[in-house]
């Protein structure tokens, strides 16, 4: 069994620990929840340590029949793109459980069903960036809904079960497009090679380009939503105004890089010619998503409603540097995921606590944080600069080298996504001297500020944010290798010559 | 001189060992006395379908496959499909036998004083087992069934019980009354259509053997053929409740007593099923260019029309009838196919989508408040908060009728998109996977109702079950979950049983 397996495996073996602890040993629940997660984030780094950075090809691999009839496998590997975001997701797990706390005790259902949720979560968000078998891919794609629906659904806040359903629909409705794809590669490729879902073999059929064009489509749709890309991103702000900031975090951090994720893995690797026909396209709505997430994020009145869009902005940049079909693009908009997936879940666990503390999520009831709570004031703002990219923090390097390798072979794109940056420091900077900064404002002057478990939670993630932008080296060095191996079997080689790590 | 015809009793002997069992019911009915005959006729059911059951196993590698003058082929898929009628009657009536659903005196005008003291008795029409066996037997028959009056017999035998069963419900007895009437009136109607369209086969090919009116094809005018095969699809499309025959399913769903919708529900679609799979792969296949685009385009009205009209309705056995309606469109994807995948395909979707149903009616029956049992979603809210177990087990049904990974539900759309993609109706699978986003709707709305709503101070509760529905229901959806797993064990045994001998 690979340590792959094993890792994924983990998260469902505490949740079935969980269940057998007595509904009403809440602290208990959540320690073993912890130091179980604990332990899962230290073995996937023990897996990064022992990837070999060298090898291009899948690692960890192992594969076992699962159903015989359709040729499908249970088959898992991982190249470098895969193993950054298993660490990202398995890194904050135990972040998110140990800075939300409190999160789940006034939920609809018991404690217990929420940490079991985030459990199951965990081994779908791994399944998924594991999964080398098509159908496996779309099993853990799939089913990964159930357990948000039922986070945003049971412990959010606000108008929840409308944002629950809101986010399911739109989530399956890609679903079920891609399935339909899903279907037609299959069928495709018992025409050629033999039915299978091995996604080596699948990328080596030969489609018709109209074919191709359609089969692209159903997935890019069901990444598109899941990104979510301008516009199929109505969905994101009310689930994460609805959702609990751990959930949030989980939701954008992690399963929305499952959108980017599958355009790289999936959408380029399967269809590269298809990829080559919708560029245009795509870059068009990645600059769009750029700009109208930032203008969006400027009139914001929520904090959680800020931060939504932002991302929305964010992930325009992501996919931007993907399909623009560079290596220095991919592996920016591979890095970036990573960023974003930190600096996020900096944003939604500090504002999460604010607003845990006043009581109110919008922006202009706070005032003068910086001198009631100084620590949590810092962190915010540290978090806040990182979304905007300032040079030192991690977000930088990732959208430099998007932009970078965007320009060479799409300037006008580049140009105006450059706006985005600019935008950006309007939509952090007025927020953060609103909430920090002036005079403490009534109905702030008593809020406590970071208690030592909130500290212990969130300094990890600062200092992620800090050392991946002085030295993104061991991530980039991760990244790079595969970056360039899927813009090469894409068929593309890079405009101008690489510029220097 | 004559000479008996050879009839193959071993081959027919599951069919015989149920009709066999329905007329000993017959007999207990009349000779025993009122306060045992419930106790022996469950006994006497349960019993004949085990052996039914046994018999079944020990001839699924006979080579011998023709019985009763070649009038009926039990062939593997015949068998896997006659199996499948069995586990599912077998699981209905343990929820038949369960609870007080059926009328007391069905002879009793509804609201009578000869009703209440029939009530006051706490009697109960114990008829319904004889009739249940009796229409289990014509399930069986109607897919092994290979000339047309053979299919027609057995359509008769079937649905002529059910017409009665879907009358007796203990509660609202007039909406019940009225299913049934209406039920009777419609497949009167379909049936006259289905021997209608038999008549101008017979005219064209000269037999009523499906691989005679196969061999036909192309020998006359097609005319009389496509009239045929239209007016006989009218006649099965009306069992399945495909658009525009479907218009009874919904009434019939809602008035019949629970229990009665769930066999029917399932077995019924099991039955219809087999036997259109059979008409259409065996005597229909060489004129295919002829029933197709019909077919498809009825498919795809079906899928579309059963998911759209469900979003609308409120009582959750309207809705599930409005699903069944849609799968039905999902199933015949399966016929159009006309392949191997395609009828494995329908085989597996078949078997999960029987215990899936089943399972969900069966635990609608359980929900209930003073006054009987409650099917308005409306008063379903919170229910998850009441009985979580129940709230889960349904809501893992819906999912799996919605089609979500790791249920039953997807493996078969899978599986039955697949077949049909492969047979070149790509527009059926865009339609199917649309229509599953529209279904997708209306089922996840019912799991908010239960788990994301508060209760009301109207709302249901659920009844403590019986062990009789414990097992019938917890096994119904053990089924669902495991074949959602671990797909491969079915799937391959479907598929070496995907064999109709020509």
């Amino acid at each position: 069994m690979s340590l792959l397996t094993i890792i994924g495996l983990l998260p469902l073996i505490i949740s079935i620990l969980i269940i057998a602890i007595p509904n009403k040993n809440i602290g208990l629940i959540k320690k073993v929840t912890f130091a179980g997660t604990t332990i899962i984030a230290i073995i996937s780094i023990l897996l990064a340590i022992g990837f070999d950075k060298s090898d291009t090809s899948l690692q960890y691999v192992q594969s076992n029949v699962w159903i015989p009839t359709f040729n499908i496998n249970y088959s898992v590997g991982i190249d470098g793109i895969s193993l950054v975001l298993i660490l990202l997701s398995t890194i904050l797990v135990p972040i998110v459980v140990l800075a939300t706390w409190h999160e789940s005790d006034s939920g609809r259902w018991s404690v217990k069903v929420f940490y079991v949720l985030i459990l199951v979560l965990e081994t779908m968000m791994i399944g998924v960036f594991a999964a080398t078998d098509l159908f496996l891919f779309y099993v853990f794609f799939e089913a990964m809904l159930i357990p948000i629906y039922f986070l945003i659904g049971g412990y959010g806040s606000g108008n929840k079960s409308a944002a629950a359903v809101k986010f399911l629909l739109y989530s399956l409705f890609g679903g079920l497009l891609m399935l339909a794809s899903i279907i037609g590669i299959y069928v495709i490729s018992g025409n050629q090679i033999g039915a299978t879902f091995d996604l080596a073999q699948l990328a080596t059929l030969e489609i018709d380009n109209q074919t191709e064009n359609f089969l692209f489509l159903g997935f890019f749709i069901a990444f598109a939503i899941k990104a979510p890309l301008w516009p199929f991103h109505t969905w994101l702000p009310d689930a994460a105004k609805a959702a609990t900031p751990g959930t949030s975090v989980l939701l954008l951090g992690v399963l929305d890089k499952v959108g980017t994720y599958g355009m790289i893995r999936f959408c380029i690797q399967l269809f590269p010619d298809a990829s080559k026909t919708f560029t245009p396209l795509i870059i068009t709505l990645a600059v769009i998503s750029i700009i109208y997430g930032a203008f969006m994020a400027i009139g914001q009145k929520d904090i959680k409603g800020l931060i939504a869009f932002t991302s929305i902005s964010h992930f325009g940049f992501i996919t931007m540097g993907i399909f623009a079909m560079t290596s220095q693009g991919m592996s920016g908009a591979n890095l970036y995921m990573v960023n974003h997936g930190f600096s996020t879940a900096a944003l939604f666990l500090i504002a999460g606590w604010m607003m845990m503390r006043r009581g109110s999520s919008t922006i202009s009831d706070f005032g003068g944080l910086q001198r009631v709570t100084p620590v949590m004031a810092w962190t915010f703002f540290i978090a806040g600069m990182s979304s905007l990219a300032l040079p030192g923090l991690s977000s930088f390097v990732s959208e430099f080298l998007v932009l970078v390798g965007t320009y060479t072979r799409y300037p006008v794109a580049a140009i105006i996504g450059t706006l985005g940056i600019i935008l950006a420091a309007l939509y952090i900077l007025i927020p953060v001297q609103k909430i920090l900064h002036g005079p403490t404002t009534p109905g702030n002057e008593n809020l406590t500020d970071l208690n030592l478990r909130e500290k212990i939670a969130i300094a990890p993630v600062i200092l992620v944010i800090v050392l991946m932008g002085f030295y993104p080296k061991p991530v980039l060095d991760l990244i790079n290798p595969t970056s360039e191996q899927v813009v090469t079997n894409a068929g593309f080689s890079d405009p101008v010559a690489k510029v220097g790590k | 001189m004559l000479t008996a015809p050879s009839l193959g009793y071993s081959l027919l002997a599951p069919i015989l060992i149920v009709l066999a069992g329905a007329v000993i019911g017959v007999l207990v009915e009349a000779f025993v006395g009122k306060a045992r005959r419930t106790a022996i006729q469950v006994t006497l059911s349960i019993g004949v379908l085990l052996l039914s059951l046994q018999q079944l196993w020990r001839i699924k590698d006979l080579s011998s496959t023709t019985a009763a003058v070649s009038s009926v082929t039990i062939d593997k898929a015949g068998i896997f499909l006659q199996t499948t009628i069995i586990l599912l009657a077998l699981a209905a009536v343990l929820l038949i036998a369960d609870q007080d659903n059926f009328v007391a005196q069905a002879s009793a005008l509804p609201g009578s004083d000869e009703e209440r003291a029939a009530l006051q008795n706490k009697s109960q029409q114990t008829e319904i087992f004889p009739l249940f066996l009796f229409a289990v037997a014509g399930m069986m028959l109607f897919p092994v069934a290979t000339d047309l009056i053979t299919l027609f017999v057995a359509l008769e035998v079937f649905s002529l019980p059910l017409y009665l069963l879907a009358g007796l419900a203990r509660r609202r007895r007039l909406l019940s009354q009225e299913s049934a009437l209406k039920y009777f009136l419609l497949g009167a109607y379909a049936s006259a259509f289905f021997l209608f369209g038999a008549a101008f086969l017979y005219g064209y090919a000269g037999t009523i053997s499906l691989v005679g009116i196969s061999a036909a094809a192309g020998s006359a005018n097609d005319v009389f053929l496509l009239i045929g095969i239209v007016f006989v699809s009218v006649g099965l499309l009306f069992k399945i409740s495909a658009v525009p025959f479907h218009s009874w399913t919904p009434d019939v769903y809602q008035g019949a007593p629970t229990p009665i919708t769930a066999f029917m529900a399932a077995c019924t679609k099991v039955a219809a099923f087999g036997a259109i799979l059979r008409i259409f792969y065996v005597g229909f296949a060489e004129s295919q260019t002829i029933w197709r685009p019909i077919i498809t385009t009825i498919a795809i009205i079906t899928m579309l029309f059963g998911s759209i009209v469900a979003i609308a309705q409120r009582d959750v056995k309207r809705m599930l009838a409005y699903s069944s309606i849609a799968h039905a469109g999902f199933l015949l994807s399966g016929v159009i196919a006309l392949n191997k995948d395609g009828l494995a395909a329908s085989l597996f979707y078949l078997f999960a989508y029987g215990f899936a149903t089943l399972a969900a009616f069966g635990i609608i029956a359980l929900i209930r408040d003073s006054s009987g049992e409650v099917s308005d979603l409306n008063r379903w809210v919170g229910l998850g908060k009441k009985s979580p177990l129940t709230a889960a087990a349904f809501s893992f049904l819906l999912l799996s009728f919605a089609g979500i990974p790791l249920t039953s539900g997807f493996v078969g759309k899978f599986a039955i998109f697949s077949a049909a993609y492969k047979s070149g109706n790509i527009s059926l699978v865009v339609v199917g996977v649309l229509a599953s986003a529209i279904a997708a709707f209306f089922y996840i709305r019912v799991i908010i109702m239960m788990f994301f709503t508060d209760p009301a101070n109207d709302s249901v509760s659920v009844v403590i079950p019986s062990v009789k529905s414990k097992i019938s229901i917890s096994a119904s959806v053990l089924i669902s979950i495991v074949l959602g797993i671990a797909p491969s064990l079915l799937l391959t045994t479907a598929a070496n049983f995907a064999n109709f001998i020509k």
